[in-house]
């Protein structure tokens, strides 16, 4: 049976995972058809019965008997409704929309993964990708930005990847009190400490964009060429299908072209107030 | 044993620094070491030296009321500890604690100020180095002060 990319699909809450204070992991699972399986870096649009739609980045791919996982801060009327849901609680999913990250091309090189807050839901397919296909990849980093120590997500599996001897994770968090006893800077900081060769490396980031801008900088001040940057731009995604226009960006539709953008295809206007 | 001068040339910060400029830094510097909570400086207290990590993590910290210490960013191996003394009046603006055992070269300030003094070449070597880890911490503040997790990615 062929899914319709427009229309959602019930999904059941078989598990919610509070991550900080407003933000949790829902694990899905269909309750007849399932969604075509998302590629790291794909959103979905999660649908709320009688409330409305939002993209949510997926966070863990269903492989493997793994659920879809989706990760959300509660913001809108739409992810506070979801975060409140229950297991056992139905909502609708359609998608996967979007680009994906570049595991592919990364394949033979080094890998920086930088992500800034809730950026990390969307990496963490990706690093999930590249850690379980460790011998394709030469040196691989994880660099991590969040607000507060309460704020940091997946704690666990951060601790669990720094645990793999293969595998560089810094964390570091914006402000915190003394009983911290992590890395207090900006991400950015950590792009010094992250010891790769910028000759041989491909970095992925997601985050804020003023963060990503940062990122970028830091990376292009570090060697690393722009075709080798990608990002994740965040816009307005309403239809997730590029007819509604909501999501433009410059010529592009992010929900279509994006999320997930190759840098120096989009340096032109990365900076760029009006766009 | 390893002299000043080589430990001074080893140091990131100092990549690419001439030998003759190296020479005079060390005639400046001093070896230290900080056990785990040791201060290298207070807030308010004249800044007479600063430091380059060898070893060990450093964490800046304010004191704000009700007896909460913030931490406002913490420093490695090969980073530099305190910019005070180059701009008056010479007085630390936060603490300074080691978080591990610390070992550090300590350049004395007076010293290396009169030698840039003296030395133009040596100034505008410093100036080289110090300007842009200034501008990096400038925009390592904003970017915190922006507060850029604070708002969602998606709705």
């Amino acid at each position: 049976m062929t899914v319709s990319p427009y229309l959602p699909l019930p999904y059941r809450i078989i598990a919610v995972r509070q991550d900080t204070p407003d933000t949790a992991t829902i694990d899905l699972q269909p309750v007849r058809a399932a969604i075509p399986e998302p590629a790291p870096g794909q959103f979905t649009m999660l649908y709320m019965l009688g409330v409305g739609e939002a993209p949510i980045s997926v966070s863990g791919v269903p492989i493997e008997g793994a659920p879809l996982a989706q990760t959300l801060r509660g913001v809108g009327n739409v992810s506070k409704a979801i975060i409140r849901l229950q297991p056992g609680d139905e909502i609708g999913v359609r998608g996967p929309y979007g680009t994906t990250w570049p595991v592919a091309e990364a394949d033979g090189h080094d890998v920086l993964f930088i992500a800034g807050g809730l950026g990390l839901a969307p990496l963490r397919p990706a690093i999930r990708h590249v850690l379980a296909h460790r011998d394709r990849y030469g040196r691989v980093a994880v660099l991590y930005g969040a607000r507060t120590p309460a704020d940091i997500l997946y704690r666990d599996e951060l601790v669990l990847w720094r645990r793999m001897l293969d595998v560089q994770v810094e964390v570091t968090v914006d402000r915190a009190q003394r009983a911290w006893h992590g890395a207090v800077g900006v991400v950015t900081e950590l792009v010094s400490r992250a010891g790769f060769e910028p000759d041989r490396t491909l970095a992925m980031v997601c985050g804020p964009e003023v963060m990503m801008r940062f990122s970028v900088q830091a990376l292009q001040g570090a060697g690393l060429p722009s075709e080798r940057i990608y990002v994740s731009m965040e816009r307005s995604m309403k239809c997730g299908t590029g007819l509604c226009g909501h999501c433009q960006f410059g010529a592009e539709f992010v929900c279509k072209q994006g999320a997930v953008m190759r840098y120096d295809r989009i340096a032109s206007i990365f900076t760029v107030r009006e766009i | 044993m390893e002299s000043l001068e080589s430990i001074v040339l080893a140091q990131p910060f100092f990549a690419g620094l001439e030998p003759d400029i190296a020479e005079m830094i060390a005639g400046c510097a001093r070896n230290h070491v900080f056990e785990p909570d040791a201060y290298l400086f207070h807030e308010g207290e004249a800044a007479r030296e600063f430091f380059l990590l060898r070893e060990g993590d450093v964490s800046l910290e304010i004191h704000i009321s009700g007896g909460t210490t913030i931490v406002l960013s913490t420093q490695h191996e090969g980073d530099v500890v305190g910019a005070s003394w180059l701009i008056p009046p010479y007085r630390w603006n936060s603490d300074a604690r080691a978080r591990t055992r610390v070992r550090a070269l300590g350049v004395d300030a007076e010293c290396l100020r009169g030698k840039c003094e003296a030395n133009p070449r040596t100034g505008y070597a410093m100036m080289k180095r110090f300007a842009p880890l200034l501008v990096r911490r400038l925009q390592a503040a904003q970017t915190q002060l922006l507060d850029v997790y604070g708002r969602a990615d998606r709705p």
